[in-house]
């Protein structure tokens, strides 16, 4: 169990930080409401335009979210925070589950967000495609979450930034969050086993009403193993020494 | 010169065993055995490099030693660290941002099992004065009055302050002192890492002193001095050859500026009969306790030879 004063705070620090919500919230809507405003009326792969783009954007903005929340540990570490945190009786496991708490925080507020500007523009779903969206969208941000907090302990703090943007852009770019890039071929297999196709994915399937196949749930999780592993190796390199 | 009282009970102590620690070819700790009491205020002093803060960082559990072990009132430095039996001032270290100094202090109060009261901690370390102003506007003696307040909030058995006046003024360093005392006062054991020599004499009931990983000297302030000698001659004497002064009985040193002289002594008494009897023309003679600046170059520069 967390405790609660801990995370309240944690969750405070999350909201003041506003260069957090600029990237998290506002850079996806702001997108949203140019791109969709533009080709309101337009329809792709049979579903309008404006809810095409909003399932990209939310699955950009929430991957963000949680992506940055983890790698806010890297700022904690360069100023001897965590350091100081490993001499009080925080298990270090509560200390990251506040940043994957904060990150899916950020995560949901743009979702509701991006589905607030969504029904402006008209976009109209059951309550029941809601519902299928968010939770698979949730399952699908763990790996983006587990990433995050390994970027915490691998990069510098002025490496962040430019890391973050780059890891991000090119997850939703090549899984198809800006529209689809890559629709058959070779690569479009390479396309699939990302977790991002399956975030932007998870907007899609929930259109038509169904969930993920199969194949969409081994790639979440064995990402999320993977990433698992990697981040339990690099945070115990990281403590070693100091 | 460890004090063991015949009942002594290992969740009353603290002790350290054969502590020993490299970085690649540097030895930083050597072997290092130490034992403390419940309650007590300990200096461990010592030049930059001598170790102190390795030792103080394997203590407090956040390096592991290469070879031997520690007991913190009978636990392993990471089940105190768990049980919230420590607060801690690390040599270096920033504040986390996005939050005020209140808000950060009362943050760090909810992770221990039974904190001191913030508005309390706050107070004495004097972070009071600016609690409500974000960590990120603070100066460099703000930043470490806070950080002492966080070590305080945990209201631990053991305070742990590695050089925590570095960054403060003359008026905070003894500001921030007294708060220690007043904290040690409530039976709390204190350990803290200086190189501020006045420091540790005045404000620890016993001093181990460290050299290149090693303790030289372990007692109490005035004993640390006992064990040089710790008396020093000056006097006005034109003319007189150095080597002449240091033949004298009881002499360790010598020095001279124009006219005016410097001994340093082991035996100030025989010293002086000797003086007298030499020189009658001596005059403005006064002789002074050794301050532990002289003890303590005098134990640690014979120990720069050892490799």
């Amino acid at each position: 169990m967390i405790e609660l004063t801990y995370l309240r705070y944690e969750v405070l620090r999350t909201w003041r930080n506003r260069r957090f919500l600029l990237f998290s919230l506002i850079f996806p809507l702001v997108l949203f409401l140019t791109v969709a405003g533009a080709h309101r009326h337009a329809v792709v792969e049979h579903v309008s335009f404006p809810l095409y783009y909003m399932t990209g954007m939310i699955a950009w903005g929430s991957m963000v979210a949680v992506i940055s929340s983890g790698a806010r540990i890297a700022a904690e570490r360069s100023v001897g925070w965590t350091r100081q945190l490993r001499i009080t009786p925080l298990p270090t496991w509560s200390y990251f589950a506040a940043k994957v708490f904060c990150g899916y925080m950020m995560a949901l507020l743009s979702m509701a967000v991006l589905f607030g500007a969504g029904s402006f523009m008209g976009v109209r779903l059951a309550a029941t495609q809601w519902f299928v969206m968010i939770g698979l969208l949730l399952v699908g941000l763990i790996p983006f979450a587990v990433m995050g907090i390994m970027f915490g302990h691998l990069l510098k703090l002025d490496s962040l930034g430019p890391a973050i943007g780059g890891v991000t852009a090119l997850f939703s770019l090549l899984g198809g969050a800006y529209g689809p890039l890559i629709t058959g071929g070779f690569l479009f297999g390479v396309v699939k086993v990302l977790p991002s196709y399956w975030l932007v994915q998870a907007g899609k399937t929930a259109l038509d009403g169904g969930g993920w196949p199969l194949e969409a749930w081994i790639v979440v999780a064995v990402w999320s193993v993977i990433c698992s592993a990697l981040a339990v190796r690099i945070y115990q390199r990281d403590t070693k020494r100091i | 010169m460890t004090e063991t009282s015949p009942v002594a009970h290992p969740s009353d102590r603290i002790v350290a065993q054969g502590l020993t620690k490299s970085y690649g070819a540097v030895r930083a700790v050597r072997g290092l055995d130490l034992e403390l009491q419940r309650g007590s205020t300990v200096a461990l002093l010592g030049p930059n490099g001598a170790g102190k803060t390795t030792t103080i960082d394997m203590v407090i559990g956040l390096t592991k030693p290469d070879a031997g072990s520690v007991s913190l009132f009978g636990h392993s430095p990471t089940a105190a660290v768990k049980a919230g039996m420590i607060g801690a001032m690390t040599q270096t270290g920033q504040l986390i941002e996005y939050l005020s100094v209140r808000e950060l202090v009362s943050m760090m109060a909810a992770i221990y099992p039974a904190p001191l009261d913030v508005d309390e901690a706050l107070r004495i370390s004097g972070a009071d004065d600016f609690a409500d102003r974000q960590t990120r506007k603070l100066s460099g003696g703000e930043t470490q009055r806070v950080r002492f307040a966080i070590a305080l909030v945990a209201d631990a058995e053991l305070l742990v302050l590695d050089e925590p006046t570095v960054a403060l003024d003359v008026e905070g360093r003894r500001d921030f002192w007294s708060a220690m005392r007043a904290f040690a006062a409530r039976g709390k054991t204190v350990i803290f890492a200086t190189h501020y020599l006045d420091e540790a004499d005045a404000y620890a009931d016993r001093i181990v002193l460290m050299s290149h990983g090693r303790i030289v000297a372990d007692g109490a302030p005035t004993e640390i001095k006992a064990t040089v000698g710790g008396r020093i001659i000056r006097a006005t004497l034109p003319d007189v050859e150095l080597s002449d002064l240091s033949a004298m009985r009881g002499v360790t040193a010598v020095d001279r500026k124009g006219d005016a002289i410097t001994l340093n002594c082991s035996d100030s008494d025989a010293t002086l009969r000797d003086l007298f009897a030499s020189f009658p023309l001596i005059r403005d003679i006064e002789v002074r306790g050794a301050g532990l600046e002289e003890a303590f170059l005098e134990l640690t520069v014979d120990d720069e030879a050892t490799p």
